[in-house]
């Protein structure tokens, strides 16, 4: 199949980037990274300058091939990764706009990559249980309710990509910080520091400049790991009765 | 920073401040619309006259109005920060915008906000400005001398380009709450697969018959009073 794309192109964080159109010929059962492999061997052989672009395990969990594909994060299809959308999905002489995530708290590094270092920051305020050191723990020594540990592997299944920053209208960051604060939260060894947890994660998030969440749902929506706005409602609970209950502010 | 104030600046305070507000505003809304649906009463405006003259008067309506002014400003002002702050946080716009994922409504809250901002200023100027500092005529209903703000409204809504204006404000508000009242319980952290489509269904219903039932108003004292 012949492919029209036109890809988002800037040299560094400081130029001034714009969209660049390539002819590319793909076969339906690649991959949309291959894809993207196929056209960058073309332009290397061509002596120009290969696309930009972040992947890792090419099976979903990694979360770095972030691409937005026709206005969508991760492309067209529900609760995929980039790397899981296959050429199949697109029609022989289609044209494919490609464009990195867009919020100022991303910035991006060069073409489609963006740093992604807020999230990180975000984590290490909080995204964390403390545990003793030495001898490995019993898994089964604390017992947790089935349904309870369901909800905790649900949130816990966010990959951090940022595809939730990247279709909120606003860059809100509350998908990822709602569903690590769930994820930690609605286990026994996570309450131990779940006021500490959400009032610092929220701080972070608000330093690094995301956006305010106004209830869209393009977030849920478009999330690779299809994590629920159930999970903002929580962390809008824990952040709001922390900050009314704990004499300690963190 | 004080804990108060910085949990009211916080991305989740200002989310409680809308939230607040905006159920202040969608409970007003029904109280007003009880008291304005007395305009069709068959009785020449009376009841209507003796409920302005009640709500002009009474010093416990006076309070909750000044509650209801600031809560106003309050969920205008707010609406306008984090409006601004949230177009900073994106940056540059995406080429291709695909829009199915998220409602009408919720992209465009802000907008919706502006024109609802546009039509209460006109809708005081009308009967609320009319009233405290315009003249009105007098008229006496049981021996009592009121205000006859009945012929006020009766003659604004002759006009047709009036009707149409309400008719269009009220489809605006529909829109607005359509998204704000089931977004109200999300931002105060209730939501819960046990009773958010319930919340999500009477949200609908009451973004439908609230606004419907206000546009009535107008088009019946044009058509048959």
């Amino acid at each position: 199949m012949k492919l029209t794309l036109k890809i988002w192109r800037q040299k560094n964080a400081n130029a001034q980037g714009t969209f660049e159109s390539h002819q590319v010929e793909a076969d339906e059962h690649m991959s949309f990274l291959e894809m993207l492999d196929v056209l960058n061997e073309d332009l290397v052989s061509q002596k120009k300058e290969p696309v930009s672009f972040e992947h890792d395990c090419r099976e979903g969990i990694c979360g770095t091939c972030n691409l937005v594909i026709d206005g969508r994060p991760h492309g067209p299809n529900q609760g995929t990764t980039t790397c899981q959308l296959h050429m199949r999905h697109f029609k022989n002489g289609d044209t494919i706009t490609i464009e990195p995530w867009r919020a100022n708290a991303f910035p991006i590094i060069k073409d489609l990559v963006v740093d992604r270092t807020a999230f990180d920051r975000i984590i290490q305020s909080g995204g964390y249980v403390a545990v003793n050191t030495g001898q490995a723990q019993d898994g089964n020594a604390i017992p947790i309710e089935k349904d309870q540990s369901g909800e905790a592997f649900d949130a816990a299944t966010c990959i951090g990509c940022g595809a939730c920053v990247a279709a909120c209208p606003n860059a809100s960051a509350m998908l990822f910080v709602s569903a690590k604060v769930s994820h930690l939260d609605l286990l026994p060894q996570g309450k131990v520091e779940s006021a500490k947890r959400v009032q610092q994660m929220v701080n972070q998030m608000d330093a690094e400049g995301f956006g305010n969440c106004t209830n869209t749902g393009a977030c849920e929506a478009d999330c690779p790991k299809e994590i629920q706005l159930t999970n903002i409602a929580r962390l809008n609970r824990l952040y709001t009765s922390s900050m009314f209950s704990t004499s300690k502010k963190y | 920073m004080n804990w108060l104030t910085h949990f009211f600046t916080s991305s989740i305070g200002k989310k409680i401040i809308m939230s607040l507000t905006g159920l202040f505003l969608i409970i007003f809304l029904l109280v007003h619309l009880i008291g304005n649906l007395q305009l069709l009463y068959n009785d020449g405006g009376k009841a209507f006259n003796l409920y302005a003259k009640f709500m002009t008067t009474n010093p416990l309506i006076k309070l909750s109005s000044y509650l209801l002014y600031a809560g106003i400003l309050l969920h205008a002002i707010q609406g306008m920060v984090l409006w601004s702050q949230n177009r900073k946080a994106k940056g540059r716009k995406y080429e291709v915008y695909n829009s199915t994922t998220t409602s009408f409504a919720s992209r465009h809250m802000g907008w919706l906000g502006v024109i609802i901002t546009a039509f209460l200023i006109l809708h005081l100027v009308q009967f609320w400005a009319k009233m405290k500092f315009g003249t009105v005529d007098m008229i006496t209903i049981d021996g009592m001398e009121v205000k006859d703000l009945y012929s006020v409204v009766l003659f604004t809504f002759k006009n047709p380009i009036y009707v149409v204006v309400y008719l269009i404000s009220m489809l605006v508000i529909g829109n607005h709450l359509n998204h704000g009242f089931s977004s109200t319980f999300q931002s105060l952290g209730l939501n819960h697969k046990k009773y958010t489509p319930l919340i999500k269904k009477i949200g609908v219903a009451y973004s439908f018959i609230i606004p419907a039932a206000y546009a009535a108003i107008p088009l019946i004292m044009y058509f048959t009073k």
